[in-house]
């Protein structure tokens, strides 16, 4: 069953994609992923698992690989009150699911850390089941929320451009 | 009355009434991409979409960074560039002609009302111009390369508004300093940040271009400035195109008047930065009797015409301290023949001053010049993170070049009007 993650302080690129890792192939960075604050996150996520975290989520540089280890470590969706402009870009420009949350409610105590959870993209819903509540996010718009289910930008492309073929 | 930034983002996708938040398709009038992250990131990328670039015209590209080309894995780069530029037909291609940021305006390519990207976290410093410019990475570069569009999401502006005139010896990057420390690294939020008020008005515009430059450094997606007549004489004499609406971009407001921060020109002293980030400014007098080793004059943040002259009048007939070097590299070729035919380089170079490439150099951690293991410098650049010019126990202080030549003279960090008796 998926669980949440959720994160204290704040969460930057350097946290996500340790510098020192860099030059790694990406299944070696992702081993490091969060590790300064979290040391068993890489080797206890489990696909489907979302990620909570505070404001100015992905702070830093704006290296790619941030957003990736997350999306390879089987992240099904980061949700924040509030996201770094490049780390949100690279997020949804990698098929990485973003969603961004009324500050108010990350106060719920049902929003704890380990909660088994069911994330729903589409509507973009977070159900904690232990106590059945419904978290509503804000709604992606719908040439995001496009962009990701094609995988990213570069897949979204791929599409976009056969169709353009086809129907010429 | 809608902001500078909506504005422009209003004109790009063709939607009015913009909100904050609102995510828009705009049209791109420019793409510049440079010898690092531009065709040899994204042409394997464009050749998986099968496509062409969408609109050779409207590309830039800049050789700055592996320049000169000394090894085999630069001049590989540099070859797979021209290549590159060939193959497309990219007829707007400055090679080894000095930094992509100063480069680009001073041959004209930026005028108000532009919506362009860059491949270079640097690249607000097209907001000078009253265009909307900001940096992106390689895969959305090819994005835009292939479809001349990009998606955006419109942003909150921030307006830094400045009165007062600036005291002698005083600049843009002192400004700079002093707002990095105020709001912080991330400050900006991604929003689209914007320069105003009658300090800013009496700028020139390579003065103007170090605020927006740095822009990135306040977590800003861009740093605008609106047109004035400044503006225009600078883009006419750089034979750009302005257009004719262009007073329509003269727009200084925020949506929320909480976004509006007010700073007093005539409070500010000369600012350096400590290790290892800009946020670390205070008073230059603060750090005097520190030692460094390297005085850096450099940078598209800090080598212009202007930050030339401005290292000139200070070292005028004086020379530098005994074991400390001066190394300046002017930021484009063009800069560099202007201070030549002005004297400014023979200054310099009486004074004790090195000469580098123009080009990134050692602000890029490039080059036999970066610096060496516990190496301290002072620095015209823009940022100072641990280990960014050099060995990863090196340090650097940020500082105007006023700051950096008045350092350079005494051995030690100083106050620029010490030095000139202010
Ligand atoms: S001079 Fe420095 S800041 Fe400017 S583009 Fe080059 S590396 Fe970037």
């Amino acid at each position: 069953m998926p669980r949440l993650w959720r994160f204290e302080g704040t969460i930057d690129t350097d946290i996500l994609a340790p510098g020192f890792y860099m030059k790694s192939p990406l299944h070696e960075l992702a081993r490091h992923c969060l590790e300064a604050v979290r040391p068993d996150f890489a080797r206890s996520v489990v696909k489907g698992d979302v990620l909570l975290a505070n404001a100015n989520m992905g702070v830093g540089s704006s290296r790619e690989q941030a957003a990736e280890v997350l999306k390879y470590l089987g992240i099904s969706a980061v949700i924040a009150p509030s996201f770094a402009g490049i780390f949100y870009r690279n997020a949804i420009n990698l098929g990485l699911p973003v969603f961004t949350i009324d500050e108010k409610l990350m106060s719920i105590p049902a929003l704890a850390d380990g909660a088994e959870i069911e994330f729903n993209f589409d509507d973009a819903e977070l159900q904690i089941l232990d106590n059945a509540t419904c978290i509503k996010l804000i709604p992606l718009p719908n040439f995001l929320k496009k962009l990701i289910l094609d995988g990213g930008l570069v897949p979204h492309l791929e599409k976009r451009f056969e169709q353009e073929e086809t129907q010429s | 009355m809608i902001t500078l930034a909506k504005k422009l983002l209003s004109d790009a996708s063709g939607k009015a009434n913009l909100d904050v938040g609102d995510i828009i398709i705009c049209n791109v009038d420019l793409a510049m991409i440079h010898d690092s992250g531009g065709p040899r990131r994204v042409k394997p990328i464009l050749e998986r979409l099968n496509r062409n670039v969408w609109d050779n015209e409207k590309i830039v590209v800049v050789t700055d960074h592996y320049v000169p080309a000394k090894s085999d894995e630069t001049r590989a780069i540099q070859a797979l560039t021209k290549k590159w530029v060939k193959d497309n037909q990219i007829n707007n291609f400055y090679d080894e002609q000095g930094i992509c940021h100063v480069v680009l305006p001073e041959r004209g390519h930026l005028t108000p009302g532009l919506f362009c990207v860059g491949g270079d976290s640097h690249s607000p410093t097209g907001g000078a111009f009253g265009a909307y410019m900001f940096g992106i990475g390689a895969t959305e570069m090819a994005g835009v390369l292939a479809t001349g569009s990009i998606w955006i999401k419109t942003p909150e502006t921030i307006l830094m508004s400045w009165k007062n005139q600036l005291h002698k010896y005083v600049t843009a990057k002192d400004m700079m300093l002093a707002m990095c420390r105020k709001i912080g690294m991330g400050g900006g939020r991604y929003q689209a940040i914007q320069f105003a008020g009658e300090t800013i008005r009496n700028l020139p515009m390579q003065e103007r271009m170090t605020l927006s430059n740095m822009a990135a450094e306040l977590g800003a997606q861009a740093g605008l400035i609106a047109p004035d007549e400044t503006t225009i004489a600078y883009v006419e004499a750089a034979g750009g195109q302005v257009p004719n609406n262009w007073r329509n971009f003269q727009i200084e407001t925020v949506e929320d008047t909480r976004n509006r921060m007010q700073f007093d020109a005539a409070n500010l002293s000369p600012q350096i930065a400590a290790p290892h980030s800009p946020e670390n400014s205070d008073d230059a007098d603060e750090f005097q009797n520190t030692a460094f080793d390297v005085a850096y004059i450099g940078a598209c943040t800090g080598a212009k015409y202007i930050d030339l002259l401005a290292a000139a009048e200070v070292l005028k007939g004086k020379r530098i301290a005994k074991g400390v070097t001066l190394k300046v590299a002017p930021a484009s070729l063009r800069d560099q023949h202007r201070a030549t035919e002005d004297g400014i380089m023979q200054v310099l170079e009486d004074a004790g001053a090195e000469f580098l490439a123009n080009s990134c150099g050692i602000c890029a951690g490039y080059g036999e010049d970066r610096l060496a293991e516990g190496q301290v410098c002072i620095s015209s650049t823009a940022r100072n993170f641990k280990g960014r010019m050099g060995a990863q126990s090196s340090s650097v202080y940020l500082a105007s070049p006023y700051t950096v030549a008045a350092s350079a003279v005494t051995g030690k960090l100083t106050d620029p009007r010490l030095v000139m008796g202010e």
